[in-house]
């Protein structure tokens, strides 16, 4: 059934996860985050969603992600949203769940930084999200919409990801793809099954215990289990790299971004290439595993890419990675809820040009 | 509950205990004397007569317990320092057919862990909480807890903790008995005490026996939809420098005077039953 609906990214990031079978979500209100739990407590109850068993307001971030550490043990679609400074607050369960492999998903709705910042967007939270951001060395798989069409389809991917790698999962929204209102058709989403009957905390009964720990004191007890967990990741890096490419098959400059900026920058690309320029668009839709094989291979042809952010320059580093020293890399940042303008990034293009 | 008039003996209590499916075969790394013994055996004692193994699960804590998933034969989630009731209220809301429950310590619950444990009181969560007070952080080494008293030493007040400095010693039970939500709050002590008798000096287990009795009706009342708290005073010998009975004495003279104990509250009259 496809539906035709005029909604905000937030509210169709919620029906998104109702849609993929959503069991159990905890809140905790903050803005811009805010109508993904207004729209999850209006639907509660709804028979449409009779896999929605539990919707509660905790008194905290840290309490709200510990309950969604909590449900996700027992093996269900357990899920919060939150905005920057309680994206802060959600670190440690996150390095606790990534420890015990605890599938869940936490959306990130950036907002302006550092400390209380602003309300309005920006994509400051990017280290945040893909370097770890919690203690130790772990990886959330995260994902970075740039419309509401994908605010609805990717609870789903994020779910799959998220069971089939035992591992917590993050869409990396920001305050204009959480905000932004557009008619979309509403994706068709087919749930999928998950098999957690061997490691999910149900009750020990005609089994042995399911122990969901993520410490172990003998120092080569542990040095195995961070070597398991690095070699999921180097699994996912390897399987599970997500992008979209437009025009760079030539092209000569590239620009890279990602969420709502690669939406801007699909513009100038026409723009630029109705003038015969050699220009095409990056955009990583998985930030983490982030796609530096890609990167590398589009430097067959770029000799420069533009990397536009919401921020003071933070993927632009993975880009320099993936090029490897061979194109060149500039930078282009509006910070504070600014969006650049499609006029300022093109001086930008023109001005490295020249 | 009816206690013989002769005392139990603590030989005739060992005697009793047999092999329980409750727990691992794997032995405590608890300290000698240490009362974490006994509370695990309690509490493995009252799943298995309740009959609820297969469907019972403790969230771990940060603190002296949190190796407990070796000995507990049940499933187990970890859970980050203070946060085991919200990691229960997770479970529970969405596998409301499981018993939960917790053992933690007194910073572990009453410092880090205060908004947590107290939040799930207010909402009534149905799960066990099992508050270990020895009145001082034993697993980091000896510092002040929010339990320790007016005077005792620790390694962060190594002069006696001065109360007009750090604020009075915070009573738990009294804290959450306070909140609508809580149904079943009792405060006991674990600690044996010694006990005189023409034949010489024996050791009495009333008080462990009360203790069995309330963490029992803490798994009842959770599984009646119930809140339940049970703090159980405890010694720290290695930590409080004394000998292992000195300390066990100082806990039911000295703790027992500021943590009276006994029941303080029964929502569901659990104790009438």
């Amino acid at each position: 059934m496809t539906e035709r609906v005029y909604m905000k990214g937030n509210e169709a990031l919620a029906y998104g996860a109702l849609k993929s079978k959503l069991n159990a979500y905890f809140a905790y209100p903050i803005t811009p985050s805010t109508e993904i739990p207004e729209t999850l407590a209006k639907e509660f109850g709804n028979k449409e969603y009779p896999d929605f068993k539990v919707f509660l307001q905790a008194a905290s971030e840290l309490e709200a992600v510990n309950m969604v550490l909590g449900a996700a043990a027992s093996g269900v679609r357990a899920m919060t949203a939150t905005s920057s400074p309680g994206f802060s607050l959600k670190q440690e369960a996150l390095s606790y769940a990534a420890g015990m492999e605890l599938p869940l998903l936490v959306v990130n709705v950036n907002r302006g930084g550092p400390g209380l910042g602003n309300i309005a967007p920006e994509q400051s939270d990017y280290f945040q999200m893909t370097k770890g951001g919690g203690h130790g060395g772990y990886h959330l798989i995260v994902l970075a919409p740039n419309s509401v069409q994908e605010m609805a389809s990717f609870p789903k991917i994020a779910f799959d990801l998220a069971f089939k790698y035992r591992n917590p999962a993050c869409i990396a929204g920001d305050a204009f793809t959480g905000q932004l209102k557009e008619d979309i058709i509403f994706p068709t989403i087919e749930p999928t099954d998950y098999d957690v009957s061997n490691w999910a905390a149900t009750g020990a009964k005609g089994r042995g215990p399911h122990i969901l720990n993520s410490m172990n004191l003998d120092p080569e007890v542990h040095a195995k289990h961070v070597t398991h967990l690095d070699e999921k990741y180097k699994t996912i890096e390897r399987n599970e790299v997500r992008y979209e490419t437009y025009l760079t098959d030539d092209a000569e400059i590239v620009i890279a971004a990602f969420g709502i900026t690669s939406r801007i920058c699909k513009s100038i690309v026409n723009k630029f290439r109705h003038e015969g320029a050699k220009i095409g668009l990056f955009r990583p839709i998985t930030l983490w595993p982030f796609p530096y094989e890609e990167v590398r291979k589009l430097t067959k042809h770029a000799k420069r890419f533009l990397v536009v952010e919401l921020n003071t320059g933070q993927m632009v580093e993975d880009i320099r990675l993936g090029s490897e020293g061979r194109a060149g890399v500039d930078f282009f940042g509006r910070v504070g809820g600014l969006l650049p303008t499609e006029r300022e990034i093109e001086d930008k293009i023109a001005e490295e040009a020249n | 509950m009816s206690l013989t008039a002769q005392e139990p003996s603590l030989e005739g209590y060992r005697k009793k205990l047999g092999k329980l499916e409750a727990l691992t075969d794997k032995p405590t790394h608890y300290c000698q004397g240490c009362e974490h013994g006994e509370l695990t055996r309690l509490i493995a004692n009252a799943i298995e007569n309740l009959g609820i193994r297969e469907r019972t699960v403790m969230i771990d804590s940060v603190g002296c317990s949190v190796l407990a998933f070796d000995y507990f034969n049940v499933d187990h989630i970890q859970s980050p320092h203070g946060r085991a009731p919200a990691i229960a209220t997770g479970l529970k809301r969405v596998r409301p057919d499981l018993a939960v429950y917790t053992v933690q310590g007194d910073g572990d619950t009453l410092a880090i862990g205060l908004l947590e444990v107290m939040y799930a009181a207010i909402r009534g969560e149905p799960i066990s909480v099992f508050l270990v007070n020895n009145a001082i952080y034993g697993m980091t080494g000896g510092q002040m807890a929010p339990t320790t008293i007016q005077g005792q030493v620790t390694t962060t007040t190594p002069y006696g903790r001065d109360v007009g400095f750090t604020g009075a010693p915070v009573d738990g039970s009294k804290l959450i008995s306070a909140i609508d939500g809580s149904a079943y709050v009792k405060r006991v002590s674990l600690a044996v005490s010694e006990l005189e008798t023409p034949k010489g000096k024996t050791y009495s287990i009333k008080n462990i026996l009360e203790a069995k009795q309330a963490i029992e009706n803490a798994f009842k009342v959770q599984l009646m939809g119930g809140f339940t708290f049970v703090e159980c005073l405890s010694s720290c010998w290695v930590n409080w420098k004394l000998p292992i009975m000195e300390a066990k004495r100082f806990v039911n003279e000295r703790l027992v005077k500021q943590y009276p104990l006994g029941t303080y509250k029964d929502k569901f009259g659990i104790e009438k039953k």
